[in-house]
């Protein structure tokens, strides 16, 4: 090997880019010429001053911000927002809850994205003095409540006798929409179950999803979106939708 | 529907190309020499890599971010037209000096003193295209020989013999600073 060559390849060399055949080549030479020798020497140090160097730059915030806003959005995304926010005021509970939820928010899917803020703002419910706006056990007094808040009556059914206690109301955020919020208790889990009003009249069957443990049922039935969520079990809250649909059909017929 | 594939497309692109930008900034700064042109070219490199994302199979993203940058890049070199010589090789210009003529007159056991990352930069920023451009992708981008081949299209000999012009050229240009400050 020539130096002129080896002055090539020690580069490489240093660059871990030599197979092994190659590499004990390059060393051969090296070892037996003084002037390679010196120079693997002087580029190994200069390789090792550039890398405790820094020399990467870092893209302005705003640069990334017009990348991102260059692009195909999904629908504007206040409500996206608003979940955020409800985070950013929330206590260690909810500090806790949202890296997950951020991510989970961030999936755009429109079923998935209010699913995900229907799960949020039950874990904001949760947070003290959010839970209930209306404190009552009485159907007769939550119910009369959101008349006047809502563009919609969420119907208020005591299920008490069934197991599942009424414990109040609450107005919600949902979609960057106010949604009503009926508050049960079963044992010491909570329930919510958030309506708001739709255009379809058709019945859509019960569906169960879990999103960060929490399980949530929705179904659609007289012009009414019904999510039930809750950290009870599947087959439990099944039992309570099942109910609910039981009592308020009675409730229509009687 | 077309909205919602444009979108899920824009979202897969976000998460395969984004987290490379400040690579391809990084790059852009070093090919530009300026900051607000490598906004721009960083931005276009994006626009550009998202229109073409259905046909990306491959090599790696980040090769593959660069070598549209230098697509990019080489109209901006046209752009400034004037002296502003574009990253393809310069006819004759590995031949104007001897590769290794520093090397004699260098002591043999020198140890180079660290310097503040903005001189190095400024050291980097003055090597000759397109010896800087590889140096930058080893050096900086830590990408490997065969992927520096990629985004530039030159063979890996190719690649290894200019990162070796380059890093012959900073060391004369660190050693003689070393030496003017002294």
């Amino acid at each position: 090997m020539t130096c002129d060559e080896a002055q090539i390849l020690l580069h490489a060399l240093l660059d871990n880019e030599l197979d092994a055949g190659h590499a004990r080549e390059v060393e051969a030479h090296i070892a037996s010429c003084p002037a390679c020798t010196a120079e693997l020497a002087a580029q190994r140090e200069m390789k090792r001053v550039l890398a405790d160097t820094k020399l990467r730059y870092t893209a302005p915030a705003g640069l990334r911000a017009r990348i991102e806003a260059s692009m195909p959005q999904a629908r504007p995304q206040p409500s996206r927002r608003s979940v955020l926010r409800g985070f950013a005021m929330g206590s260690a509970v909810s500090a806790l809850a949202a890296s997950g939820v951020v991510a989970v928010v961030l999936r755009q899917d429109d079923q998935q994205r209010i699913l995900s803020e229907v799960v949020s703002a039950h874990l904001r419910s949760l947070q003290a003095g959010h839970l209930i706006d209306v404190v009552s056990t009485d159907q007769h007094t939550v119910k009369p409540w959101f008349n006047g808040k809502l563009d919609v009556a969420p119907p208020v059914i005591d299920l008490t006798a069934q197991g599942f206690t009424l414990v109040g109301g609450r107005l919600d955020y949902v979609d960057a929409r106010a949604i009503g919020a009926v508050v049960y208790r079963r044992r010491q889990h909570i329930i919510n179950l958030f309506v708001s009003q739709t255009a379809s009249t058709e019945h859509r069957p019960p569906k169960t999803q879990t999103m960060q443990g929490f399980n949530c049922r929705r179904w659609g039935e007289r012009g009414l979106n019904f999510w039930a969520v809750s950290d009870i079990g599947g087959d439990e809250l099944t039992e309570f939708v099942d109910k609910f649909e039981a009592a308020m059909k009675a409730n229509v017929e009687g | 529907m077309p909205v919602s594939d444009d979108f899920q497309k824009a979202q897969r692109f976000r998460e395969a190309a984004l987290p490379y930008l400040d690579d391809v900034y990084t790059l852009a700064r070093y090919l530009l020499r300026d900051a607000s042109d490598a906004e721009d070219a960083v931005q276009e490199c994006y626009l550009r890599a998202l229109k073409h994302f259905d046909s990306y199979r491959g090599p790696a993203m980040k090769p593959w971010l660069f070598a549209i940058l230098r697509n990019v890049c080489n109209a901006e070199y046209a752009r400034r037209a004037h002296s502003h010589a574009a990253i393809e090789d310069t006819p004759g210009a590995a031949d104007q000096t001897p590769m290794w003529q520093e090397s004699e007159a260098s002591p043999e056991t020198e140890v180079l003193r660290s310097r503040d990352a903005g001189a190095i930069r400024k050291m980097i920023d003055a090597l000759a295209e397109p010896f800087k451009e590889t140096f930058v992708l080893r050096e900086i981008s830590n990408l490997s020989y065969r992927e520096i081949a990629e985004a530039v299209g030159a063979p890996v000999g190719t690649v290894m013999s200019r990162l070796a012009r380059a890093r012959a050229m900073l060391r004369a240009a660190w050693t003689a600073e070393e030496e003017h400050s002294k």
